[in-house]
């Protein structure tokens, strides 16, 4: 009889710490989807740069140094190793910059604003800034669930014996904090 | 504050669906009192003809709503780039899938989403919702009516509407078959009798005249509290009120729709038809301003 009962109590251990695990384990492959989502974006936006700088050069002749700058960011970002997800989200914070200014330029040369293809160009790339902005925010809130199973208790223990280590979280350029997403 | 807006509203949300299925059990018994000494047949019943008409309601497609509202579907992103895009990332970020996307043809703003659920949605703007609206109120409207999708408002809402239409039929069931002289009731009376079965007679049949009303009353407060909660939803999603309030802004500032049908009007993001009248009581949205002032608290 007891032996049934010791049985049954080991089971049922087994079984939590099991879909414990499973908890976790869910919730890591939940922050990799998110940061994948926003890596898509990213190369996105990498592949859309030259094709703007192309298209915008002709028209703007004397802003040189803003198109060699959003270029050399763009070269730096694509030889960072996979997992630098801080030092990924810096640059781009950078490209987002070196971006508005050259957007900024379309108010300077109204033939840049005329160009259909600039406007194309200009509706992607607001397009993968905004989808980058909501997938950190995507990233950040799972990074937060994940955290927190990592700290409470019991889950805590699971963690622990399988070495489980927390997420950082994607920073928020201050500017954005307040401001809207982006619209050029 | 924002997400006590949301707990709040999800609370209010059991709270009419509770009275709810109390209302129609309560004048089923009063039918099945009053008119075939029964209360418990009276009650099946209720539930009966509730469950069939949700049913007939729920398969009403996607297809037929959007028709009756002249709206048209577009496949590509490249038709409406900044709209098609706008929903993708709502929709990213509130981790559904995409929805079809229409648009209808009018000049007035507005906007609403269908669909039984998240995976067979459907949302649409007008034309004029495109052209007035900046980017940023344009994802306030668009992650409004994504919650509504996330928070299954179409499924809930048709329910009440549903259950409020099955009391309506009861009731008119009744009152037909009393003036026909079917009742069994007023030629016999049997067990409890005098002065109790009188007063349990005059309940049922307060029950059974104030029942549509209470009903109507309950399905449009249900419709107000998912607006509000959409809202709040809304700006979880975009993380900014000020879209949605500038937003709302001009959508109550313009002219009434013309291609909306009538019977969808509660669906749409506010009321297309512009009506005001003076107790709100039956308002299905509720008023621009104190959705504004809430927006405004988050």
């Amino acid at each position: 009889m007891t032996f049934i009962v010791v049985i049954v109590i080991v089971i049922i251990l087994g079984l939590i710490y099991a879909s414990m695990y499973n908890g976790m384990q869910r919730s890591k492959v939940n922050t990799e989807e998110s940061w994948s989502q926003i890596d898509v974006q990213l190369k996105r936006r990498n592949d859309l740069i030259p094709n703007l700088v192309e298209t915008t050069k002709g028209y703007a002749k004397h802003e040189k140094e803003t198109f060699a700058q959003v270029v050399n960011l763009r070269n730096q970002m694509t030889q960072l190793p996979a997992d630098a997800h801080t030092e990924k989200m810096e640059l781009s914070n950078q490209i987002t910059d070196s971006l508005k200014s050259i957007f900024a330029l379309a108010e300077a040369y109204p033939d840049l604003k005329a160009n259909q293809e600039f406007t194309k160009l200009m509706e992607e790339l607001t397009n993968t800034e905004n989808k980058i902005a909501y997938s950190r925010q995507l990233f950040n809130s799972s990074a937060a669930n994940y955290n927190q199973r990592l700290l409470t208790f019991p889950s805590n223990i699971v963690a622990g014996i399988h070495h489980f280590t927390k997420v950082d979280y994607l920073e928020v350029p201050t500017q954005e904090k307040e401001a809207p997403k982006v619209s050029f | 504050m924002l997400y006590q807006q949301i707990a709040q509203n999800k609370r209010k949300t059991v709270f009419v669906m509770i009275g709810f299925l109390l209302l129609i059990t309560i004048i089923g018994a009063a039918i099945g009192y009053v008119f075939f000494n029964s209360s418990v047949a009276g009650m099946i019943m209720a539930v009966l003809i509730g469950a069939v008409y949700m049913l007939i309601m729920l398969s009403q497609s996607t297809d037929v709503v959007m028709s009756m509202n002249n709206a048209t579907e577009i496949t590509s992103e490249s038709q409406a780039p900044d709209f098609w895009h706008v929903i993708e990332d709502m929709a990213l970020v509130g981790q559904v899938p995409m929805p079809r996307v229409f648009i209808i043809d009018d000049p007035s703003p507005n906007a609403f989403a269908t669909g039984p659920n998240p995976e067979h949605a459907a949302v649409a703007a007008t034309r004029g919702l495109l052209e007035r609206l900046n980017r940023e109120e344009l994802e306030g409207v668009m992650a409004h009516e994504v919650s509504h999708i996330r928070n299954y408002d179409i499924r809930l809402q048709t329910t009440a509407l549903a259950l409020t239409a099955a009391i309506s039929i009861l009731v008119n069931f009744a009152t037909n078959s009393f003036l026909w002289g079917g009742g069994r009731r007023r030629d016999n009376d049997r067990d409890g009798g005098g002065a109790l079965g009188i007063i349990m007679i005059i309940v049922s049949i307060l029950a059974i005249i104030l029942g549509p009303l209470a009903a109507s009353l309950a399905q449009m407060a249900l419709s107000r509290n998912r607006e509000y909660l959409a809202d709040a939803s809304a700006v979880e999603l975009t993380r900014n009120p000020q879209g949605l309030i500038s937003a709302l802004e001009k959508i109550s500032q313009s002219e009434p729709m013309q291609a909306a049908d009538p019977s969808s009007s509660s669906l749409y993001i506010a009321n297309p038809f512009k009506s005001d009248s003076w107790t709100h009581l039956f308002d299905t949205h509720p008023a621009t301003e104190k959705r504004i002032e809430r927006l405004r608290n988050m």
